[in-house]
């Protein structure tokens, strides 16, 4: 009988879950539970319709040689479906920006929903593609089935139910006002659970390697995943009101508080969004490209500098408040020196390509990759530089920062994880190749598009903004009040929308693209780089 | 190492260990790459050499420039109120005509009243100071509680039905729609409407006027010009604090909205507000 332990596991869950709407102490945290109660009772009634009732005999035995892809499909999958959701709540808050009429109280209101945003892209989105393929790439790197036998699917399924209680608990107006980190006490401890579960199969899958070495890639992904348990766990502290209710307080107060909060915001920025994706660029742009890392040392050096460095930089965030002078200028010097260290992944991903550029014209992919490298590189400048407290103080609360960080999303983190799952999808159901290579192309320029729209026009806002509101006469005083300040971002604030909506149009013609490749179609089409004959390589996924 | 560790395109050597195809090139670590990270380091040090940065055991290393981002701030806060200093005290000692009289001091007091006005009042009044419905407009020369100097002053100074102040300006208008029956309000609201020249039902007008001058006249006046001692509006010139047209003053005659505007003068100071009153003044219709 499969599933045995799963179905009481879940069923017992549910149950709880039922008890917890039940005993509420409050009206939030019982609405809470009765959303966790119906999708765990959604997730018993499947597990119940795939359990086959009678003979074990029947079991198909899993060999133990081949490597475990069904999580990986899933969490390809799960990728598209969230990026889709946060792209496109990410270009309705857009529009709530410049038309507030947009609000929709209380459910869809700015504030319930920038968070839904930011969370559902970086961590349903990205953390969804980090997952995915770090199982596959310490996999293929180790020769090693995944460690811990279905505990992959836990973590899958796991993260899955975290996403949507985060979610939900949101739009319920659930939250702990922790930038990135908004879900409470009781959603956190159980992604504390799932994570330390992640840790689990990725640490074990390399303690059984039949590598002599580990692959740099391993390094990022396992730094990550390290970092990022540390960094939930210690900025989440907190003490519940009650055990059912949803309020909690956290550990921290006033100035330590918020240098809590930076440290984990910057880092998850750190390690989330730069460490982890590294991985992915390491293992997805030399495969993609068939050619050797450029530099092992550079590696070894950029790795050890880059994750050293990182973790002092979160005061940054911070300059010009109540954190005392020495922890800014800590904050400021040590963002300064990530700079090199930083460029070292871009000069790595990017000198990789050496004796394989040609492959530009003919290959959409490897063209994204190598733009995700290009907005990785120039983020990964832009932000030393605004950290300086001179810039810092034109540029903070500006658009300028969400520019800044849309250029690293969407440019670095987007386009590199799209690049990975369209390499990923013709190997994981064994295709012979993509549906459509011209649709790639599509997306990319679409994206590329959408992305240069968003990041030009928030730094004119930006820039604008912060000249407005330090705008004195001659006399000294003010010269704009605030709302003219936002009444001057409206025309910026539309094009924005546009910029998003067009990397979402992008991401659309994806899922469609992976759909048919899933689906088992090919489109004939005329390979992309000219009628050169020898270019009918370009039309084939590179192996 | 043996010849099969190079790779064929770029001549280099790799490191000879190999993951699901992927191998790794030896390139040394760009030059320019080594230099610029050392300078960021050296930079880093001097700077933090040069600014408070290191955390010691009782307190942190100041720097030798002895900077602090609150004496930064103070000194510039201090320079600004220097360089003005002259004129601000002329306005805190000055009565209101006289400043009003000195050109120099009433643009300086305009200038000032501005920059706190953005900051104090545009939320309610909006930025161009036109208001919006139970918010009144500054721009124009309608006045609620007077709009002289002094009256502005008062009643910036003073506020509108605070709690917190005892001087504050205070009027209320009974809700009607305890005193008179609906036809009542309907008839005076029409009249009240054809003050300022709109059309109504001209029986009704007829009533109106009748039950205008028995209950409204005594705040109102006669003619309906208002009167600002009491702050009771002029009815007769088409501008409506919560709305025009009839069904919008029958609201009003029925059940009131009393708005409420703070006290300033303990919050911002007598100077500010002083400020305040000469800008205000001079938006269009100051009397």
């Amino acid at each position: 009988m499969k599933y045995r332990t799963e179905l009481v596991g879940v069923g017992f869950a549910t149950f709880l879950a039922l008890l917890g709407a039940a005993f509420a102490r409050d009206a939030l945290f019982q609405a809470h539970m009765w959303v966790l109660f119906f999708v765990l009772l959604g997730g018993t009634v499947l597990l119940l319709r795939q359990t086959r009732w009678g003979a074990a005999a029947a079991e198909p035995v899993q060999s133990e040689a081949a490597y475990m892809d069904g999580p990986i499909r899933y969490g390809a999958i799960a990728t598209l479906f969230w990026g889709i959701a946060g792209f496109l709540v990410g270009v309705i808050i857009a529009l709530q920006l410049a038309f507030p009429d947009l609000n929709i109280e209380p459910w869809f209101n700015f504030g319930r929903m920038r968070p839904l945003h930011t969370s559902a892209v970086i961590f349903a989105f990205g953390g969804n593609a980090l997952i995915a393929t770090s199982f596959y790439v310490v996999q293929r790197t180790s020769r090693a089935r995944l460690f811990g036998g279905d505990l992959a699917w836990f973590v899958f399924w796991g993260y899955q139910l975290f996403i949507v209680m985060a979610a939900t608990g949101y739009l319920l107006g659930i939250t702990q006002s922790r930038e990135y980190a908004e879900p409470e006490w009781y959603v956190d401890l159980w992604l504390t659970l799932v994570w330390v579960a992640y840790l689990v199969v990725f640490l074990g899958t390399i303690f059984k390697r039949k590598e002599p070495h580990i692959y740099v890639a391993n390094w990022f992904y396992l730094s990550f995943i390290v970092t990022i348990a540390m960094l939930h766990v210690v900025n989440n502290l907190a003490v519940p009101v009650s055990f059912l209710g949803f309020k909690s307080y956290s550990a921290f107060s006033g100035v330590q508080d918020a240098l809590t909060q930076w440290w984990y915001g910057h880092n998850a920025v750190g390690f989330f969004l730069t460490a982890g994706f590294l991985g992915m660029m390491y293992y997805f742009v030399p495969k993609q490209a068939e050619r050797p890392i450029y530099s092992y040392r550079l590696s070894i050096v950029h790795f050890w500098a880059l994750i050293f460095l990182y973790i002092w930089a979160g005061p940054h965030h911070l300059h010009y408040t109540a954190l005392p002078d020495w922890a800014q200028t800590l904050g400021m010097v040590f963002s300064i020196m990530l700079w090199m260290p930083s460029w070292g992944g871009m000069i790595n991903g990017l000198m990789t390509l050496s004796g394989a550029w040609d492959k530009l014209r003919t290959d959409p992919i490897i063209r994204m990759m190598v733009l995700a490298i290009a907005f990785y590189g120039m983020s990964t400048f832009e932000g030393p530089m605004m950290s300086i407290k001179a810039v810092n103080s034109l540029s903070h609360y500006t658009d300028w920062t969400i520019g800044h960080v849309h250029s690293g999303a969407l440019g670095w983190v987007g386009m590199i994880s799209f690049g990975a799952v369209y390499y990923l999808v013709p190997k994981l159901w064994h295709r012979e190749r993509l549906y459509s290579l011209r649709l790639v192309t599509w997306h990319f320029w679409l994206a590329t598009l959408g992305i240069v729209v968003y990041a030009a026009v928030m730094w004119v806002s930006g820039i604008q903004q912060g000249l407005m509101w330090r705008e004195y006469d001659d006399q000294g005083f003010l010269v704009y009040s605030f709302a003219e300040t936002v009444q001057a971002m409206f025309p910026y604030y539309v094009v924005r929308a546009i910029g998003g909506l067009l990397y979402l149009i992008g991401a659309l013609v994806m899922v469609w693209n992976v759909a048919m490749t899933i689906l088992g179609h090919q489109r004939q089409e005329e390979p992309i780089g000219g009628a050169k004959p020898s270019s009918q390589s370009g039309l084939q996924p590179a192996e | 190492m043996s010849e099969k560790n190079i790779d064929d395109v770029t001549g280099v050597e790799t490191t000879g260990h190999e993951w699901d195809g992927i191998k790794e090139l030896n390139n040394p670590l760009p030059r320019w790459w080594v230099w610029t990270f050392y300078a960021t380091i050296a930079w880093a040090l001097a700077y933090t050499i040069a600014y408070p940065a290191w955390p010691l055991i009782e307190r942190a290393t100041g720097g030798v420039l002895g900077y602090s981002s609150r004496a930064e701030l103070s000194q510039t806060m201090e320079a600004a109120a220097a360089a003005r200093a002259d004129l601000v005290t002329a306005i805190s000692e000055k009565p209101l005509a006289d400043i009003l009289a000195d050109e120099e001091l009433r643009r300086f007091a305009i200038s000032a009243g501005a920059a706190a006005y953005k900051v104090n009042c545009s939320q309610c009044h909006g930025s161009g100071a036109a208001g919006s419905a139970g918010y009144p407009n500054l721009n124009d020369d309608e006045w609620l509680w007077g709009g002289d100097i002094e009256a502005i002053h008062q009643t910036i100074a003073h506020g509108v039905r605070f709690d917190g102040d005892d001087e504050t300006r205070f009027g209320e208008m009974p809700a009607f729609g305890d005193i008179l029956d609906p036809q009542q309000i309907r008839a005076v609201s029409a009249y009240v409407h054809s003050l300022s020249g709109e059309g109504a039902d001209p029986a009704l007008v007829e009533a109106g006027s009748t039950v205008y001058a028995d209950n409204c006249a005594a705040c109102h006046g006669e003619n309906a010009q208002g009167e600002p001692a009491l702050g009771a509006p002029n009815l007769a010139d088409a501008i409506w604090l919560y709305g025009s047209g009839q069904e919008a003053i029958a609201a009003q005659v029925r059940s009131p909205q009393h708005g409420v505007m703070p006290a300033w003068q303990a919050r911002l100071g007598e100077t500010t507000v002083k400020q305040l009153a000469v800008y205000v003044h001079s938006l269009g219709g100051g009397q």
